[in-house]
């Protein structure tokens, strides 16, 4: 088994915490994983990304070949395009449809969500409305996970306990918050049906 | 033990700590700071010491003093930071390591967030020392720990080479039982005094010592060697990271090639004769400048063999390698097919983050600026960099650390007016203090604006050496004249206020240091939730 995926966003939306949970319930699991990250400039408003990789085998590269890619996870819409030429045929594109705009040169909404609806296996999540729905917008990457959540091959409840130490390690009060964003996010996606 | 989920970063940091460290020195630079962030997080329960210097310099400085004093240190710094230290770092090969003293550097091919992508694997060469580079979480574990024992066996520092992605890369390692570093004994002094009758005496053993680092090369475990009797045309070498590359592609290339793995530095030079004896190509994979590929062909090349690489143009010569890159060199098809880009996306670079002080001491000093047109901003490196960008488009430089007062100081030594320096708090402890002490010395027509924001932003907020009233009363004991000195506070409702002193500094014929002091809003933010 192998599961390729790009954690897109800009910095500041929380790639980083999507992303150390997914390693976490992946050693909880027995899986191995690499996964890269953007520190230092990038983090400052701009756009990050991160490749990780899930497999029952070996893993060597840290990257992802392009073409090779089976989920995009964004928290962004714009972001979520930025990665598509790694994307597999039967890659997915799960991704916020709330965009971040911080630059002036932002390009139409329509025309972004247009293209990834063009995308066959595409979700777009209101993130942003389920965050603040679970308590605050700031838990939008939690959302996102939780839409991500049944296609990893991960179980879900190695997800909620990597989830919950994450967040005890950092701010007790913010633990239930986010597995309430979470379990939202995962709603949406168990409800879409994909053919 | 129990595997622990690591940044490669971290990796080498816990090996340092399992090899008996006893102080740690650093200064913060992407993609290299992780490696303190964790030594201090992990200094506190354990014991030994985990500073932040107040730059790379003082840094190797320290931690060769840890050495010569008999324990078991390490340095680590970005590429550029060896820069800095270059010097010590050269010189310690002379004199020579005493308790272990491992310096890693962090490369940043692509450029990441870096000025350059120098190759620190030539310095290494340049200072005749031994130098690992691994390419997985494990093996920079092992070889740290592996640095320690190395250099105190042959007496000489030992560097650890790593790069952005492994440096950045979040997996697993299996870590082994902790040794304790054993003090020893203070070794001969006379090999650190470098005057000309010792320091000719101590390159003569150096010169010595190599060909039993080749040796030691040539019989690391961290080298490997298959050589394939199937496939008598092509041999791959890889180097570092790089090794990843090929191994995710090897079982697609058929016959199957032979294959050198490169991880230790001098290079393993008898594995090299046994794979280039069997085949007709050699194909060097390395990530950053083609070393071992230049140092394999020299000028002359391998008669009736080819060597391919970046210099034959298989590979590029510039940025970070990647798995596609390899398939490429490899001759293997690229997964992707041609595909468009859905439509035009906007680039979305980094900036100041909203309500940052930076952006309003920009926003004076182009508002002062607006009657001098010919004005050149020298700048330096941190957050206020971003000042480049539009909307501020504020500064004109960005070189090395602390490089804007001197440049400033130069120009304005040959009529350019106004001559400004823009540089941070941090920035200016690292390498600001002496360039400001010469232009005070001479009260050269400039104006120094140190943007005093009480960290060293950049890099996540690690402590700054020259903030807050230390840093006004350092600038007055330069030399730089109480009256022109001048302290503002940017924020928009100063702007005005700001942009007249600034004016008013640049028409004063001498130089003038104007303080910007605000608190960086992240770190504020840090501090606010530290006390929720
Ligand atoms: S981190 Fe601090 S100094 Fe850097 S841009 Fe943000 S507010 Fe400004």
């Amino acid at each position: 088994m192998k599961y390729d995926l790009i954690l897109a966003g800009v910095g500041g939306q929380g790639i980083l915490s999507i992303a150390f949970i997914i390693d976490r319930a992946a050693l909880l699991q027995g899986l191995n994983f690499k996964q890269t990250e953007v520190h230092g400039m990038a983090q400052r408003g701009g756009a990050v990304q991160s490749h990780l990789r899930l497999a029952d085998g070996p893993i060597y590269s840290d990257l992802i070949p392009r073409g090779k890619c089976d989920l995009i996870l964004s928290v962004e819409p714009l972001e979520a395009l930025r990665y598509l030429e790694y994307l597999d045929s039967q890659g997915r594109v799960i991704t916020n449809s709330v965009p971040y705009v911080n630059i002036p040169d932002y390009p139409p909404l329509e025309a972004i969500l247009e293209a990834i609806k063009k995308v066959k296996f595409h979700l777009l999540v209101e993130a942003d409305k389920l965050a603040r729905e679970a308590g605050s917008s700031r838990a939008q990457n939690m959302v996102m996970l939780g839409a991500a959540s049944p296609f990893l091959p991960l179980e879900s409840e190695n997800l909620k306990r990597a989830l919950k130490e994450f967040f005890e390690s950092r701010d007790e009060k913010m633990v239930a918050l986010n597995l309430r964003a979470f379990e939202l996010g995962r709603q949406v996606a168990l409800k879409q049906s994909w053919e | 033990m129990e595997k622990m989920v690591v940044l490669g970063d971290e990796a080498v940091a816990l090996g340092a700590i399992h090899a008996g460290l006893a102080a740690a020195y650093s200064y913060p630079g992407t993609p290299a700071s992780e490696i303190m962030e964790f030594l201090i997080r992990e200094s506190k329960e354990k014991r030994f010491i985990a500073t932040w210097s107040v730059n790379e310099k003082v840094a190797y400085e320290a931690a060769l003093g840890v050495s010569y004093a008999g324990k078991r240190a390490l340095v680590s710094m970005k590429h550029v930071g060896l820069n800095v230290a270059a010097d010590p770092f050269i010189n310690s090969s002379l004199t020579g390591a005493n308790g272990g003293l491992v310096v890693v550097v962090a490369d940043d091919p692509g450029m990441h967030s870096s000025q350059n992508e120098q190759d620190s694997r030539f310095y290494a060469h340049f200072a005749r020392i031994f130098c690992y580079e691994p390419s997985s979480h494990q093996e920079a574990y092992e070889m740290t720990r592996q640095a320690f024992e190395l250099s105190e066996a042959i007496g000489l520092p030992v560097m650890i080479r790593l790069v952005t992605r492994l440096a950045h890369s979040r997996s697993y390692l299996v870590p082994r039982e902790p040794v304790k570093g054993q003090a020893r004994q203070v070794g001969e002094k006379s090999h650190w005094t470098l005057l000309p009758i010792n320091a000719r005496r101590r390159f003569e053993v150096v010169l010595n010592k190599q060909a039993e680092l080749k040796h030691f090369s040539e019989e690391s475990p961290f080298n490997r060697l298959e050589l394939s009797p199937e496939n008598s045309s092509l041999g791959i070498v890889a180097a570092g990271i790089a090794a990843n590359y090929v191994l995710e592609n090897l079982p697609e290339i058929k016959p199957q090639p032979s294959y050198l793995k490169v991880s230790t530095y001098p290079l393993p030079e008898k594995l090299f004769r046994k794979i280039i004896e069997k085949v007709e190509t050699l194909l060097i994979i390395e990530e950053g400048y083609p070393f071992i590929e230049s140092t394999l062909k020299g000028i002359i090349g391998l008669p009736g063999k080819k060597i391919k690489g970046k210099l034959s143009g298989d590979l590029p010569l510039s940025g970070e390698l990647t798995p596609d890159i390899v398939r490429q060199a490899l001759g293997l098809p690229l997964f992707i097919r041609e595909q468009k880009k859905p439509l035009p996306l906007a680039a979305r670079p980094p900036q100041l983050c909203p309500g940052c002080p930076h952006a309003d001491t920009f926003l004076a000093l182009k508002e002062a600026l607006k009657e001098f047109p010919q004005a050149i901003v020298f700048s330096d490196i941190g957050c206020y960099t971003l000042g480049y960008f539009p909307p501020y488009s504020s500064i004109d430089t960005c070189v090395c650390m602390g490089a804007s007062i001197g440049m400033a100081k130069g120009a304005a030594d040959v009529g350019q007016h106004p001559s400004v320096a823009v540089i941070g708090d941090s920035t200016f402890g690292h390498s600001g203090l002496t360039p400001l002490l010469e232009a005070a010395r001479s009260n050269s027509r400039m104006t120094v604006i140190i943007l005093d924001n009480g960290t060293v932003a950049m890099t996540g907020g690690q402590k700054s050496y020259a903030s807050g009233n230390f840093l006004l009363k350092m600038i007055e004991g330069l030399g730089v004249k109480r009256e022109h000195l001048r302290v503002i506070e940017p924020l928009p409702r100063n702007l005005t206020k700001n942009a007249e002193i600034i004016r008013e500094e640049i028409n004063y014929p001498g130089l003038s240091v104007i303080v910007a002091v605000r608190e960086c809003l992240q770190e504020a933010r840090k501090k606010k939730r530290g006390q929720e």
